[in-house]
């Protein structure tokens, strides 16, 4: 018996969920008495899995196929079946990514497991009951799910759990295959078209984000999100309107309909805070809204707020944390 | 081309969120329900389809209780050809996939379309499982879907970009914008709607293997600090030593 964790690697490196994801899984492990393995997907190297160590890991499979580089749900969902019969894994953790839904979803049929998503904290395993708690109507609500399955797949959401660090310690890496054929590679993607993002900072994984809506007045202004953005380290974002009018592009629309973030900071400049866009940012951890009408009813669920005009605000907000150092 | 529309009933996206009094349900009271606006993206592209190829059906699938049917006959009167509902409460994502996948089959479709997600569970999951118990192939989320004989190009979002993808019929995918403008229903499609097809059948496979055991709201902000605009530069301070976000 063990506990599987999925880690999705890119351009060498293991994704931050996926820190958090490796964390989480340890965690479990250590509740359920036995250790976690990881199995690695994308393109890795094998120093960075050896660290995963340090999330708590013991052993690291991972294929280095190079057809797996890119995401193919028939392949990895192959893959880490296979992985997780090897290690006769009970309970399997993975982001709540696009990949991870897509890979879980299928291994819940394929390994008649209960499947939870969008898990925010560690289960509870108490009178044979195992629950986990995750959140539910666009973060308007949490539900404390129940999983009846003797295997069990849960999909971490990402920035809900911190990651562990044990400095020193390193993980086993062993080379593993589930023996692949051309088959499994029948939905590999033709082409795999990756988005400029300000800063180099990707959305879905960043730690903060300056988001803009219709009060910054045209797609010429971006440059003082851009800027706070830069200098802050975080990615960029905007309100559905936004991207509708073609200010700024579809994947940086957030909310509802758009994508969900998590991030530690989220800044709201010129957003009014609708409910559908709040439903996209509400579980960051602290949000700061700037907007020139204090009626505005994104203020009620915001940390911090400043009542003002962007295009004063902003450049002062930029200079402040340039002269932070 | 048989296009078989998956689309699930939820609250309102303004909807203020309440429980029962023991938190183990939804209150229903007076929530408007809608259909879940990721599938209506799904509904309006297999039309478009359906038109480009001059032929074909559109069939729209939900499960669910009678409740649903006004959502149900909404989707007719935007273009859909005909409507089953299968006869229960949709206990969980598994339970919904199997009774897509039942009728999928037995009903022969080529092209299966669903929604991102729902709005309510938020479960991103029955896309998979459906294609999974089908054998199939699933793309999801797509953010566009054309067709040319069997074969579809689609691209498929990922974290921070997109793949292009191929697929046969038959397959599922589930939508998201900006695929296509989703339709609104006019008098017209109201008027003929009425007569349309609506079977119901009811559900098959096996047990659920989730389920919920309480609900609760999430914990309250504490309400917001104002910082006064010609002191902007406080706040960054405030967020690297109150905060500790910077
Ligand atoms: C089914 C459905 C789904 C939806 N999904 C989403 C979604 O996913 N994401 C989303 O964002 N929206 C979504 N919406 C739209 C949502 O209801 C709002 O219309 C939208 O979020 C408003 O965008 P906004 O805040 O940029 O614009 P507005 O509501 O127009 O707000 C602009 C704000 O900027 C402020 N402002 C103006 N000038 C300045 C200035 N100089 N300085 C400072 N502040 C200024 C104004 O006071 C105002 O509060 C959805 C709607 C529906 C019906
Ligand atoms: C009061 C209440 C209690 C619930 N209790 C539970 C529970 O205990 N455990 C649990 O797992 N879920 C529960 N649900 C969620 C409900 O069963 C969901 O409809 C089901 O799980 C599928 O939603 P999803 O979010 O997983 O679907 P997703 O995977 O997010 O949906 C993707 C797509 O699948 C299609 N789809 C989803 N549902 C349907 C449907 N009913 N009919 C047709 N197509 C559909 C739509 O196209 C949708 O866009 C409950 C819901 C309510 C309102």
């Amino acid at each position: 018996m063990s506990v599987l964790v999925v880690v999705e690697c890119d351009g060498g490196e293991v994704k931050k969920s996926s820190l958090e994801v490796a964390s989480y899984g340890s965690q479990v492990a250590q509740m359920l008495g036995t250790t976690a393995t990881a199995v690695a997907v994308g393109e890795a190297t094998e120093a960075n899995l050896a660290q995963l160590g340090e999330q708590g890991i013991t052993k690291v499979l991972y294929d280095a196929e190079p057809r797996l580089k890119d995401f193919v749900n028939g392949a990895y969902t192959k893959l880490i079946a296979a992985a997780a019969q090897q290690e006769d894994a009970k309970v399997i953790v993975l982001a709540n990514s696009n990949i991870g839904a897509a890979v879980g979803s299928r291994l819940s049929v394929r390994l008649q497991a209960s499947l939870v998503t969008n898990v925010i904290e560690l289960p509870k395993n108490e009178g044979g009951q195992f629950t986990v708690k995750r959140g539910a109507f666009s973060g308007k609500a949490l539900a404390d799910v129940v999983l009846s399955s003797d295997r069990k797949i849960l999909a971490v959401k990402k920035n809900s759990i911190e990651a562990l660090h044990e400095a020193g310690k390193t993980a086993q890496v062993e080379s593993f295959s589930a023996q692949l054929t051309d088959a499994d590679f029948a939905d590999a993607p033709k082409q795999v078209i990756m988005q400029e993002q300000t800063g180099g900072v990707l959305l879905p994984e960043a730690d903060k984000v300056v988001s803009g809506g219709r009060g910054m007045k045209g797609p010429e202004n971006w440059n003082l999100i851009e800027d706070l953005a830069k200098a802050l380290g975080a990615a960029t974002a905007c309100s559905k309107p936004v991207s509708d009018v073609d200010w700024r592009p579809h994947h940086e629309h957030v909310g509802q309909t758009g994508i969900t973030v998590s991030p530690n900071l989220y800044i709201a400049c010129g957003i009014s805070g609708a409910i559908q866009h709040l439903a996209g940012v509400n579980s960051s951890k602290v949000i700061v809204v700037i907007n020139k009408d204090p009626e505005a009813p994104f203020f009620k669920a915001a940390d911090y707020g400043i009542v003002g005009d962007v295009f004063d605000v902003l450049p002062k907000l930029t200079q402040a944390v340039k002269e932070l150092g | 081309m048989k296009f078989l529309v998956c689309i699930s009933n939820v609250p309102d996206t303004t909807t203020k969120i309440a429980f029962t009094p023991d938190n183990k349900e939804f209150n229903k009271a007076g929530v408007q329900f809608v259909i879940n606006p990721w599938d209506e993206y799904a509904l309006t592209r297999a039309i478009e389809l359906k038109e480009a190829q001059g032929g074909g059906t559109v069939t729209v699938l939900n499960v669910g209780e009678a409740d649903t049917e006004p959502n149900i006959r909404k989707a007719l009167a935007i273009g859909a050809d005909d409507a089953i509902r299968v006869n229960a409460f949709p206990k969980d994502a598994f339970f919904v996939a199997q009774q897509i996948a039942s009728i999928a089959k037995d009903g022969g479709y080529d092209v299966i379309l669903m929604g991102k997600e729902s709005i309510d569970y938020n479960g991103f999951q029955v896309h998979g499982m459906v294609g999974e118990l089908l054998g199939i192939p699933t793309v999801a989320p797509a953010m566009k879907l054309d067709m040319s004989g069997n074969t579809a190009t689609l691209e498929r979002e990922i974290e921070g970009g997109k793949e292009i993808v191929e697929v046969n019929t038959p397959f599922v995918a589930s939508c998201q914008q900006p695929m296509c403008e989703p339709r609104i229903p006019n008098m017209r499609g109201i008027m003929t709607a009425r007569t349309k097809p609506l079977k119901v059948v009811e559900p098959v496979g096996d047990a659920p293997r989730t389920e919920v055991a309480v609900y609760a709201l999430p914990p309250k902000k504490e309400g917001v600090k104002l910082i006064p605009a010609e002191n902007a530069g406080e706040l960054i301070k405030l967020l690297r030593n109150e905060a500790k976000v910077i």
